[in-house]
């Protein structure tokens, strides 16, 4: 089974416990005089669940078959790409996400630009510690002092807020 | 009217106030460019400033600038990225971002400011027109209408997205619906398909969407398969339009700009629906060979969703100077602005205060204007973007997709959902799902089942659905729509294997 049908079969999965939480479980915390009303919260999901098993029932079924052709990437040959990269740059990002509001944004930043660098293959130091740094201070300075959008610079317990 | 018009021009032409323009258009096109920060966030953040100056003509016309700046801005991005900061040029990255790709982002940029010049004169000059009247016709329309107006536009985007496999199409509108459905809806207030999640309580953020269905998918590919070096890539050529290239792209800036202009009028709609519809339409007027090329870096394909979101966004300014109703979040907070002002919109402003409406207009001529002079020379620095190296592009795109989500919420959580959905858009891009629908559905989701919700609630029922004929009418096309291309696909093929068509 090809790719798109097991991503079809997935979906199915998740648009059955969609459909099943519309049909079954959702309705049951409405209040009374909400269950007059011609349309509830449930309805749009309901007719929404439908639509989607249908559409999923004709990729899985294979009723329309599509050419087969020469994609950008070949997922069969993943791991002949440069998987690895991606895969390290996937995870920075994910330690960004939870480093930002602890360790502050000024160090977060330029330590995601650092390494983000790094992983790519880049290795002249001093140019990559120059780019993080300036672009960082830029960003910074543009969201915090033009825009006025709070971030904390620094480690938190640096900072009193 | 040429009264009113000199009034404007005599407004618009102080020095104080065309530097105001011109100013308004630098901020605007700067921060613009940076995902995340729409039209209507730097107006927001525009309005104090504009608030204090005072004078309501002087503050209209740099907000004006800001506005066209950032429309501008946000198709840069679109374009050189694949990172579509605001709903409205999510059409333009789906033949923008592929031109840039072959080299020809110059190009790309000029078709651009190009087209979004057009686009917002010709939509200053209807307006100049019709703004009296349309008001009367922006009232006819329901939310029963509206509902069928969106079903179009999806069905639209669902058949032409995925020639060949409808099916796939669907699903991921069907799927963008579903992703709407996440948080509170606007008519009950009752957390839905949270998981008792409390981020998940406001919904997905769109920004944070859209980052992980192009720009995420877009930069990892460019990690996992490196461009050969001496490729087109970050080549700058082909900066200027050829002859036969404007033949092709002017009568689409003749139609979208008053197609655009239409759709921008009736509120809500805006310049979303008017991108997405102009595209789907300009596909299918053009002929077998451009068809093949849309998607892949067609000048039409640009020049229809450009054109048609600027003369959008002028439409939408017919609701709110002739009625007081804002059609779209952005002139939502020009209404705040306006009010701040002491000036109230409404049937009285062309009555009582024709300086400020003419000035309004005025500066939409000059902002377009002074936009197209400042960035004509900008194109090919702003272009260079691209020839930055990859060691420092890449970490940079992904970078401005987590600040671009960050900054909308404020939410660490957010940048999580990110990674996770561009991960699953990857696996989905693997596949051969088209991407685009699913986003779309998201943009259109929640004002669809608003709008759906309250035609139940007036008809009590879904009779609504029979008893307005432009309902029905437009809900026929939809269906059409869907039908149509499996049907002709399915004929096509049964020729080809030499079964007759019987008549």
């Amino acid at each position: 089974m090809a790719l798109d049908r097991w991503i079809a079969l997935i979906l199915l999965g998740i648009c059955l416990m969609y459909g099943y939480t519309a049909w079954f479980t959702m309705d049951a915390g409405l209040a009374p005089f909400m269950k007059r009303n011609p349309i509830w919260p449930s309805t749009f999901p309901k007719a929404l669940s439908v639509l989607a098993i249908i559409a999923l029932l004709i990729i899985l079924s294979g009723i329309e078959k599509s050419e087969p052709k020469e994609a950008e990437i070949d997922y069969r040959r993943l791991h002949e790409y440069k998987l690895g990269q991606a895969i390290l740059l996937l995870v920075l990002m994910v330690a960004y996400a939870l480093l930002l509001r602890p360790a502050g944004f000024i160090f977060s930043t330029t330590s995601f630009l650092f390494l983000g660098s790094l992983i790519l293959g880049e290795r002249k130091w001093i140019l990559m510690a120059a780019v993080a740094i300036i672009a960082t201070m830029i960003v910074w300075y543009l969201v915090q002092e033009v825009l006025g959008i709070y971030m904390r610079p620094l480690l938190g317990f640096l900072t009193s807020n | 009217m040429l009264e009113g018009l000199l009034i404007g021009l005599q407004t618009a032409m102080s020095f104080q106030n065309l530097a105001m323009v011109i100013a308004g258009c630098l901020i605007g096109t700067f921060i613009g460019m940076l995902p995340g920060l729409g039209p209507m966030s730097i107006i927001a953040i525009m309005i104090p400033i504009a608030i204090s100056m005072g004078d309501p003509s002087a503050a209209l016309i740099l907000l004006a600038g800001v506005y066209y700046g950032a429309i501008f801005g946000g198709s840069t991005s679109s374009i050189l990225l694949n990172a579509p900061g605001v709903a409205g040029t999510v059409a333009s990255s789906f033949d923008g971002y592929p031109m840039a790709q072959q080299g020809k982002a110059g190009k790309a940029l000029t078709i651009a400011a190009v087209c979004s010049f057009a686009g917002g004169t010709i939509g200053a000059i209807l307006l100049m027109i019709f703004a009296p009247m349309l008001s009367s016709v922006a009232l006819l329309f329901h939310s029963a209408e509206y509902f069928a107006l969106m079903v179009v536009g999806l069905s639209a985007i669902a058949a032409f997205a995925g020639t060949g496999q409808v099916a796939k199409a669907m699903i991921m509108t069907v799927l963008g619906l579903i992703m709407a459905t996440v948080g509170e809806g606007a008519l009950f207030n009752l957390p839905r398909f949270t998981g008792g999640i409390m981020d998940l309580q406001s919904g997905f953020g769109f920004i944070t969407l859209a980052m992980a269905m192009f720009a995420l998918p877009e930069a990892l590919f460019l990690v996992l398969k490196p461009k050969k070096a001496g490729s087109a890539e970050g080549e700058i050529k082909d900066l200027r339009i050829t002859k036969s290239e404007a033949r092709a792209i002017i009568p689409v800036i003749g139609r979208q700009s008053i197609q655009g202009f239409f759709i921008g009028v009736l509120p809500g709609a805006g310049a979303t629906i008017a991108s997405f519809l102009g595209y789907a339409v300009e596909r299918n007027l053009a002929t077998k060979e451009e068809q093949a090329e849309f998607g892949k870096g067609s000048i039409k394909g640009l020049a229809a969703p450009e054109t048609a979101n600027n003369a959008a966004c002028t439409g939408s300014f017919v609701p709110l100077l002739t009625l007081g109703i804002p059609g779209s979040g952005t002139t939502a907070i020009l209404l705040g602005a306006l009010i701040a002002l002491n000036v109230s919109p409404g049937p009285r402003l062309m009555v009582d205060e024709p300086q400020i409406f003419w000035a309004v207009i005025m500066s939409m001529f000059i902002g377009n204007l002074v936009l197209l002079i400042l960035n004509l020379p900008l194109i090919p620095y702003i272009a260079k973007v691209l020839s930055i190296p990859r060691t420092f592009l890449i970490p940079f795109i992904l970078f401005f997709t987590l600040m671009g989500a960050y900054i909308g919420q404020n939410n660490a959580t957010e940048l999580l959902i990110l990674v996770g959905f561009g991960v699953c858009a990857t696996a989905l891009k693997f596949a051969d799902y088209p991407l685009a629908p699913l986003l779309i559905g998201f943009i259109l989701g929640g004002m669809m089942e608003n709008n759906f919700s309250r035609s139940m609630q007036l008809y009590d029922g879904i009779s609504f659905i029979w008893e307005r004929p432009m309902t029905l009418g437009l809900l026929i096309i939809a269906a059409l729509l869907i039908v149509l291309p499996s049907y002709r696909a399915r004929r096509a093929k049964l020729r080809a294997a030499g079964v007759s068509d019987g008549d």
